[in-house]
This record gives structure tokens, C-alpha cells and sequence, in this order.
């Protein structure tokens, strides 16, 4: 059926004779926004980036590469944590587990989820990972969940805690795509854009938080 | 003979606190969209931007429909195609049925509207869960969506307390958000965790890449296709876009059009189900292309514009149609001024076409359409479609089909008597002096508004009045 419903379809759109592309359609531009291009320094990003993450209830701490261990464990604490599941493996994962002392019990994710999905599910409190960058524009996160920090870890656990490295705050959209040469590595199989906490405004046009994702993003700008 | 539609309309005119909950929320969107694009020029640019990348996209559809299936399917995504609504459910039972599955967590999607996907799957025994919240407190309570973004906009809050409390009577009454908002997060927690399969829509499919593209502010969408063991997606054939860096300006009309946001929480990028070693995801991702009418849309260089559409709802929110009749009334999954284009379009103008009557051809809707589509040009041109005789000329389905004799033959009558001097001059005379004698029931115009009157004289015996010598 399938093969025939293709077949038939394709046929019909072939049709039909090519229709004009449009003239103002340049590619060198397209992938900016409206031919709008900003000049922001790096601390114009920050500055963009946070008031936009913010805006959205998500909390924002800034650090260095010294105190980011101390910020996070301080948001553990200050949130009563119990549990935080974090990679072992990356880099800053590594880092914490080092000194796993300072923060609540570290969970790792280190088979795949049917074998603890209920665990996952109903007994993680939060997560931390890495992000592939930022965007000022709109305050978001890159995130390219991998082997080490699969997918449900920014989803799943209602407190998601994300470390985002400076460099990698990029002005807008097009450009990470384009800096980082998304198309030329290839796409991961999935890759996100994290603007703020799971949220609605379905009844009654109120926001409301955590509806099926975290209830509280946390960033830290290193 | 009354209409469904116009008994329907009729019925939801009545009703104070639906259209209080429509004027409440379209207010706020159209202030929201507003403060969005402060710079009108730049508004502008964007706007010529996306039509262009939406209009390069369809140029070529069927070789990025191509593309796109080569690139899907290298990256392990199986690629369904469905000329019609029925096909795309087979297609969708088919891969249910391999996977024993007894029930489906459904993301937000309106092309599963658009297929009776829930009526369907429902007959077989197959349980359909709306997982997106609106959409959960709509099927809670039977109904379908009343607007595309915003499915569950024409109820209020009391209205939800309610609602929840009838159906899940073992938990206390409230009628806080945020309360609200918690008990659908645990009760749809539990069936995030236990269903096998997940089913989703899709904004924007990356030839490209091979990429399928979710907005989402909730999660549900990200749920849908990460949690359960296999994801299928559906979309109409249309929503390919050539490449990637097509999509950023593409995303930002969107939220800023549709809620005003500058992004949304979640821009969901899948590329491919899980890969060996990954340790979540599905493993199987399954992508159903479906046409419904819409290669027959495409064969029409004027209505191929429909086809732009990006389905932000901006001009539902700023049509003052939908703001007073409601979603409902139009008795069709796309509501508003887009569901008064393409719905007659799809299902045929003997079935819809008075949706393109629906309306005052104000142009709110072009006016703020992202990709600017001439919403209004398209309605005229069904108008026409609907009582033109020559249709030999047109592929619009159901051409002709509401062309009634009395009507042209009152239009006949009308062109003759107005193409011929003497006998117009001697009508409006005689209407003038038996201005009294005319009728002041005029069907439906009077039922809401007084008859027009005629003047004194007519406009020709005041011009000459006047003195004013017309040769
Ligand atoms: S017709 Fe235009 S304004 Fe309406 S939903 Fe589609 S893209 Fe948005």
C-alpha cells in the first residue's frame, strides 16, 4: 500500500510544472533572521543570555572554572536534594564524582533505562550535564544528549542542572549552527534547544510549571 | 435550509462564557505576538524571509520529499507514505500491531486530528492517550480541539476544576493552576512509563539532514518520542524544509506569531532512533507522510500559497470570526481563517465551502500571517470555485457544487438589467416610488439588523438635481 501511496503521490506533485522559486530567496542569508545581525560582545551575551533564562523562571548562578563545584553543591543543598544522577564519565562528571562527598548520593545512568526506568522514573531528584553551548538571542541551551548523558536525564528528574561554558554562547540560533558545523559533522539522534522549565498555559492562558519536564532548570555560566 | 454550520454558530453565539474565554485569551495573544516584533521593518523582513524559505521549500517539494526519505531512512528512520486518512492509520495499526501494542501516548499533533487517529485506533481496542495538557482536558471531556496551539482555550479555569474533579473524583477539588497542572504531570507520569509506543506531530522536517523538528513548551512532545520503545511521527507532506539553516528564521516567526514567546521551552531535533550503545530513546522511529488533498492543493499555482502554512495560529487569534463564534463552530480540525482555506480544500466545496463565506475579508490574517499567505485572495477564489460553471478549469475538488440556479439566475438578471440604460432607469424609479411596498424581511440579513431603506429619489435624479451635467 505504502509503495503505491508513494508512488501515486509523488507522481501527482511531478505533475504539476515547477513551480518559480522565490527571487528573494538568497542562501548566504538565510539562515539569519530577517537579515538582522547582532554585535554582541561576550558580555553582552551573558547579560542577554541570563535576563532571557530568567524571564523564564529558569535560576541562573555564574561561576569560574574554581567555583562552579561549590555553586553546584550549594544548589543541592539549598534545594534538599537526595539523590543526583550524574555521568562519570565526561569531563565534569568526573569531577564531581571526585569529590562526591559534597553533594547528595550520585546516581549514575550506566545501563539502559529498562533495566531501572522505575528508579529513573520515581527516584531521581535531579540531574546535572554538560550543554553543547548557548543561545543569547532567546536564553537557551544547547543540549546533544550522548552515550554518557542520554536523553531523559534533561527530562525525566523534576530539578535539571545544566553547566554552560562561555565560549560556546554563540548570538543566535543560525550562527551555533553554523560555528559548529552541524551539518557537516551530522546530526546527533537528538539534538535540543532548552529554554527555561517545562511549562504550559493551557488553562487559562496561566503559566504553569513542570507540566512532563523539569520543574526547575538551573544554569551555571562558567 | 439552515446549515450545520449556521446551527452551530448559532448555538455557540449563545453561549456568554465561551466567547468571554475566546475574547480573554485572543486579546492577550495578539498584545503577546505585538510586543514580539518591535521593529516593524524587521517584522517585515522576516516575514518576506519565511514566505520565501516556505515558497523555495514547495518548489521543489517532490525532490525534497525525496531527499528527505534518503536522507530519513539512511539515518534508520522508517518512512511511511498515506495518500488518505485511512491509509495513515493501516499504516499507523500495522506497526501497533507488530509491537502488540494495546495502547498509544499521543504528543500534540493536529494531522492525527486531521485522521480520526483516536476514533480509529479506539475502535480496535486500542487506547489513545492525549498526553499534551490541553489535549488531555479536552478528551477528558469528549471534545476536540477549538484552536491549534491552544486546544483547550475555550474553557475556563472553574470549567477544568470541574472537569477533574468528575472524572477523578479520589482527588480534591481545586481550582489552582499550578495544582491543576500537577495532577495531569502524575497521572500521565505513569503512562509515560508503562506505554510502549509514542506518536507525535512535526513542525519542520529537514530535507538536508533528515532531521523531524518539534516546538513544544510542556515536554510531552519530547516524552512521546524519548520515553516509549517506538515513536511514530505524522505530518502532512508539505512540512519539508530544504536545509537547515532554513529553520531558524522559520522557529522564531513561529513562537513570536503564535504565543508570543521568543522560543519556545523545547526545540526538539531527531535525527535517528537510538543508536547501539545509546542508552535511551526508541528503537525504532517511524515517520508517516500523509497527502489528504494536499498534492491536489498543489497542483494550483494560486492555492499552493495554503501550503506555506507553518500553523502558528496567528490569524485564528486575530480573525474576529473565530474571536466570536469559537473553534468549535467550524466543525472542522482547522478552525479560523486557515481551516476556512484548506478545509474546503481538502474535504471539497460541496462538504466546506461555506467556511469561505465565514468571513468579512477584513485581511487581519494576511496581515499577520508569517509566510503571507493571501488568505483572503484564496477565499475569494473558493467563492468562486464553489458557483463557477466552467469547471473543467479547476481542480478545486467540489467546483460548482454550490452554484444554485436561483442565485445566478438573480445575478443574470441583475448583469442584464444593469447593462441595459432604460430598463435600470425605469427599475430604480419604480423601486423609489414603491419604496413603502418592499419588502423588510430579507432572509437572514434582517434577522439581526433592520432593512435597508431606499432614498427619496434616486441617485440619478439627484445627481441632475444637483445640476451636475454628467456628459
Ligand atoms: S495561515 Fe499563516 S497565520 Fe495562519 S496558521 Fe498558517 S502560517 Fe499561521
Amino acid at each position: 500500500m505504502s509503495n503505491t501511496a508513494r508512488a501515486n503521490i509523488l507522481a501527482r506533485l511531478k505533475e504539476t510544472p515547477p513551480q518559480p522559486s522565490h527571487t528573494s530567496y538568497s542562501s548566504p542569508d538565510k539562515g539569519r533572521l530577517g537579515g538582522v545581525s547582532y554585535a554582541w560582545d561576550t558580555a553582552e551575551r551573558v547579560r542577554r543570555f541570563t535576563e532571557r533564562m530568567v524571564a523564564v523562571r529558569a535560576e541562573v548562578h555564574h561561576a569560574t572554572p574554581e567555583t562552579w563545584l561549590d555553586v553546584v553543591s550549594q544548589v543541592c543543598a539549598a534545594k534538599g536534594l537526595s539523590n543526583l544522577l550524574v555521568s562519570p564519565e565526561t569531563v565534569l562528571g568526573k569531577q564531581i564524582h571526585a569529590q562526591a562527598e559534597r553533594f547528595p548520593t550520585l546516581k549514575t545512568y550506566d545501563q539502559p533505562i529498562e533495566s531501572w526506568k522505575q528508579e529513573m522514573f520515581y527516584g531521581i531528584d535531579a540531574a546535572f550535564t554538560g550543554t553543547h553551548g548557548g543561545i543569547a538571542e532567546t536564553g537557551t541551551l544547547i543540549v546533544m544528549p550522548s552515550v554518557d548523558e542520554p536523553r531523559l536525564m534533561s527530562l525525566v528528574p523534576p530539578v535539571h542542572i545544566a553547566l554552560l561554558e562561555v565560549d560556546k554562547l554563540y548570538t543566535t540560533f543560525a550562527e551555533a549552527v553554523q560555528e559548529q558545523g552541524w551539518v557537516q559533522t551530522g546530526m546527533p539522534t537528538n539534538a535540543l534547544l532548552i529554554s527555561g522549565p517545562s511549562k504550559s498555559a493551557d488553562i487559562e492562558q496561566t503559566l504553569a510549571y513542570g507540566v512532563h519536564g523539569p520543574k526547575e532548570l538551573v544554569v551555571v555560566v562558567v | 435550509m439552515t446549515s450545520t454550520f449556521r446551527t452551530t454558530v448559532r448555538a455557540n453565539l449563545a453561549k456568554p462564557e465561551v466567547r468571554a474565554n475566546f475574547y480573554r485569551a485572543m486579546d492577550g495573544l495578539m498584545t503577546r505576538r505585538l510586543d514580539q516584533f518591535p521593529d516593524k521593518a524587521e517584522l517585515e523582513r522576516l516575514r518576506t524571509q519565511s514566505m520565501a524559505i516556505r515558497a523555495n521549500a514547495l518548489s521543489k517539494l517532490p525532490e525534497l520529499l525525496e531527499t528527505l526519505e534518503a536522507n530519513l531512512t539512511r539515518n534508520g528512520i522508517q518512512v511511511h507514505w498515506a495518500e488518505t486518512p485511512e491509509q495513515g492509520n493501516q499504516i499507523v495499526q500495522a506497526i501497533l500491531e507488530r509491537h502488540n501494542a494495546k495502547s498509544i501516548i499521543k504528543g500534540k499533533s493536529m494531522v492525527s486530528e486531521e485522521m480520526g487517529m483516536n476514533h480509529f485506533l479506539e475502535a480496535l481496542g486500542i487506547e489513545c492517550l492525549e498526553s499534551d495538557l490541553g489535549e488531555f482536558i479536552i478528551q477528558l471531556d469528549g471534545e476536540t480541539p477549538s484552536h491549534i496551539i491552544m486546544p483547550a482555550i475555550h474553557k475556563n479555569r472553574v470549567q477544568i476544576a470541574k472537569l477533574f474533579h468528575e472524572k477523578f473524583p479520589d482527588i480534591p477539588y481545586t481550582e489552582d493552576v499550578d495544582e491543576l497542572t500537577q495532577m495531569a504531570r502524575r497521572i500521565l507520569r505513569d503512562k509515560f512509563y508503562a506505554t510502549t509506543v509514542g506518536l507525535s506531530g512535526v513542525n519542520f522536517m529537514v530535507a538536508e539532514t533528515g532531521t523531524l523538528c518539534l516546538v513544544e513548551n510542556e515536554g510531552n512532545g519530547r516524552m512521546s518520542t524519548t520515553a516509549p520503545s517506538v515513536h511514530i511521527a505524522v505530518t502532512g507532506i508539505e512540512k519539508v524544509v530544504e536545509s537547515l539553516s532554513d529553520v531558524p528564521p522559520l522557529l522564531s516567526i513561529l513562537t513570536r506569531s503564535a504565543t508570543g514567546q521568543p522560543i519556545t521551552t523545547y526545540f526538539n531535533m531527531i535525527s535517528s532512533p537510538r543508536k547501539p550503545g545509546e542508552k535511551d530513546g526508541p528503537e525504532e522511529v517511524h515517520l508517516v507522510l500523509l497527502d489528504n488533498g494536499r498534492s491536489n492543493i498543489y497542483s494550483d499555482p494560486e492555492l499552493l500559497a495554503t501550503l506555506r502554512c507553518i500553523r502558528c495560529g496567528a490569524c485564528i487569534n486575530h480573525c474576529p470570526v473565530y474571536v466570536r463564534i469559537g473553534g468549535h463552530s467550524y466543525g472542522t480540525v482547522y478552525p479560523g481563517p486557515i481551516g476556512s482555506i484548506l478545509e474546503p480544500q481538502k474535504a471539497g466545496l460541496d462538504v466546506h465551502g461555506e467556511l469561505a463565506q465565514a468571513s468579512t475579508l477584513c485581511g487581519a490574517c494576511s496581515e499577520v500571517c508569517p509566510v503571507r499567505i493571501p488568505i483572503p485572495s484564496i477565499l475569494n477564489r473558493l467563492r468562486y470555485d464553489g458557483v463557477r460553471r466552467d469547471t473543467a478549469n479547476t481542480n478545486t475538488v467540489g467546483s460548482g457544487k454550490r452554484r444554485t440556479l436561483s442565485e445566478a439566475a438573480t445575478w443574470k438578471t441583475w448583469a442584464w438589467a444593469a447593462t441595459h440604460p432604460t430598463i435600470y432607469h425605469a427599475g430604480s424609479t419604480l423601486a423609489t416610488h414603491f419604496k413603502g411596498m418592499l419588502p423588510t424581511n430579507l432572509g437572514a440579513w434582517t434577522t439581526v439588523r433592520s432593512a435597508p431603506k431606499l432614498a427619496e429619489s434616486t441617485l440619478h435624479q439627484q445627481v441632475k438635481n444637483l445640476g451636475v451635467d454628467h456628459e
